[in-house]
């Protein structure tokens, strides 16, 4: 017989490791999950909105018990350039009553209750341990090497949650090398304030009330990118992301940029007085639904951001993490039934990963980043246009608004074209549909 | 606000530095001399990478290393590991 330590290694403790692991450890599997950070979350960030959603499927109510900021009943976005920004977004009443639609949270303290919970569930949690390679027989994986002395360990099946870098998906062959057009890279702060001095900020009435704001546009002079703040109890979080590939090009350093932004008008103001509790940079994958890779071999199947599960349209990760990792532990629960580990076996995961909206929602926006890399001025020109125009507007200056609006429509047409702007907007249609 | 030099940033975060073990490195130093965007000098966020003039080579500052994984997709000849299981940085939020 072959040697067996547990049924399952999960290697890697973010949302998606820690979903599998819960799943597993509920159904009485025998399932270790090994993480190389201090403590599970202590190298993990996000900008970070949780959604509820996939997680409360898992760990009912989980939100009256976990350690989260505040839940969000309004949520911004701002076209921005160097002095100015437009404004839209919803607030509404129907998400400030519980069961809530998404918190903020620090992934630190998140991350770390979440792994309490499946350690309580039956999960063994070993830290401070890397993962270095998958141990290969046979054509099939049967266990994984660490860093520790005689660190072998083997299993029925590996559930790769090594997030974004995932040397275990990509020394397997499952996943191509991540190119720089691929990923961003984001910064943070968090920037501690007085619970009032955010509520009158965001105009929220209480600590419980949150608000985000998504920032696009000219600001970001071409390159593509996103920068948001996100109010915790008594701190923001402020940051930027860009495309690596842009960052390079432009020749930016990512911290400068989020000088930058911290010091625009618009944003001044709502940190003024604070004070910077740490920072933070971390990858995402934001290539979308056409890199997304087998994620399935012999004995072996890949979760969340190791498989590049991101919807960066909707600043989505963690629960698409959740979601994967809980669908690959239900497919090991087949298999173990069934007693075969096989990839036809397992391939049965990337087929209710199809079915799931976490590749629902992906495919829906497949074809946008290539759109955006083609098209640069879609989040340049369009949204300055939409700045200047909204300025013009409000402007009272002798004009009357009729004229107003033949000057913009001959500026529309002289920036762009009707031609061009008819099949932008068929484009972009047709691409998000 | 007051505006902050990445130095006081990287204050502020945890690490827990492993002096026997670096976990950045080049491949081929040689190739920094005619790399022409020295782009690992400015896409890293804690600011590792240093040109040395003088000697005419990177200098790692590795200490610093969030270990985002930027300089390893932005230039193919560093070579990048993870830090040994519980070294490196360790945030308090996240
Ligand atoms: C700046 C930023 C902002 C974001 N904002 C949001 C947001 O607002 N909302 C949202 O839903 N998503 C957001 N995301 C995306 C989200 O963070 C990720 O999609 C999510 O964390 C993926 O979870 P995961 O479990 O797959 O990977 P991770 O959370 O990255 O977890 C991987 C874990 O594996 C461990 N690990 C890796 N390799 C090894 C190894 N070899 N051995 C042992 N352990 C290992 C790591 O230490 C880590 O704990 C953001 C991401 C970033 C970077
Ligand atoms: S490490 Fe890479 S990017 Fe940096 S100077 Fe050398 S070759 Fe250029
Ligand atoms: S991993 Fe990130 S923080 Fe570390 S040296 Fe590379 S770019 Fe800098």
């Amino acid at each position: 017989m072959r040697k067996k330590d547990f049924d399952v290694i999960v290697v890697g403790a973010g949302p998606a490791g820690l979903a599998a692991g819960y799943v597993l450890a509920k159904a009485g599997v025998d399932v270790i999950i090994i993480e190389r950070g201090k403590f599970p979350g202590s190298k993990n960030v996000m900008g970070g909105i949780f959604y509820r959603e996939p997680m409360d499927d898992l760990i009912p109510d989980f939100y009256k018990e976990a350690p989260l900021e505040r839940h969000i009943i309004e949520q911004r976005m701002w076209l921005m350039d160097d002095t100015s920004h437009f404004s839209f977004g919803i607030k509404t009443q129907k998400h400030n009553v519980e069961p809530y639609n998404c918190f903020s949270v620090f992934r630190a303290h998140f991350d770390k209750w979440f792994a309490k919970k499946v350690v309580e569930a039956g999960a063994l949690l070993i830290n401070e341990t890397v993962v270095t390679e998958p141990i290969v027989e046979d054509g099939k994986v049967v266990g994984v090497r660490t860093d520790r002395p005689q660190g072998d360990l083997y299993a029925d099946v590996v559930i790769a949650a090594d997030g974004v870098q995932s040397f275990l998906a990509k020394s397997l062959g499952l996943r191509k090398k991540i190119t720089p057009e691929k990923v961003a890279v984001g910064v943070k702060e968090i920037i501690g304030l007085s619970e009032d001095q955010i509520n009158d900020r965001f105009g929220v009435k209480d600590a419980s009330e949150g608000v985000t704001i998504e920032i696009t546009g000219p600001f970001l002079k071409g390159m593509e990118g996103m920068a948001w703040i996100y109010t915790n109890k008594t701190s923001v979080s402020i940051g930027i992301g860009v495309i690596v590939k842009d960052m390079i090009e432009h020749r930016k350093n990512p911290n400068d940029l989020l000088e930058e932004l911290k010091a625009h008008p618009s944003i001044a103001p709502l940190i003024e007085g604070g004070d910077t509790k740490e920072y933070l940079a971390h990858l995402i994958p934001e290539g979308g639904y056409y890199s997304v890779p087998k994620m399935y071999t012999d004995g072996f199947m890949v979760a969340g951001d190791a498989a590049m599960l991101v919807d960066s349209v909707h600043r989505e990760g963690s629960n698409l993490a959740v979601e994967s990792g809980k669908l690959a532990a239900r497919t090991y629960l087949e298999a173990r039934q069934a007693g075969d580990f096989s990839e036809r076996m397992l391939s049965r995961y990337q087929e209710k990963i199809e079915e799931s909206f976490v590749l629902k929602d992906l495919k829906h926006y497949r074809n946008l980043p290539e759109l955006l890399e083609e098209k640069r001025y879609l989040l340049t020109d369009y949204p300055q246009f939409i700045i200047d125009a909204m300025i013009e507007l409000y402007t009272v200056d002798g004009t009357p608004k009729p004229e107003k609006f033949r000057k913009l429509k001959e500026e529309l047409k002289s920036r762009f074209g009707y031609v061009n702007l008819a099949k932008d907007i068929f484009t972009i249609w047709r691409k998000m549909r | 606000m007051k505006k902050l030099r990445i130095e006081d940033k990287l204050y502020l975060i945890g690490y827990n530095v492993d002096h026997e073990y670096n976990h950045l490195g080049i491949s081929d130093p040689e190739m920094c001399k005619t790399c022409e965007k020295k782009q690992c000098t400015y896409v890293c966020p804690a600011s590792v990478y240093t040109w040395d003039e003088k000697e005419q080579k990177i200098n790692i500052n590795y200490d610093a290393c969030v270990e985002c994984g930027t300089c390893r997709i932005a230039c193919d000849y560093i070579t990048w590991k993870y830090p040994r299981g519980g070294f490196g940085v360790a945030y308090k939020f996240g």
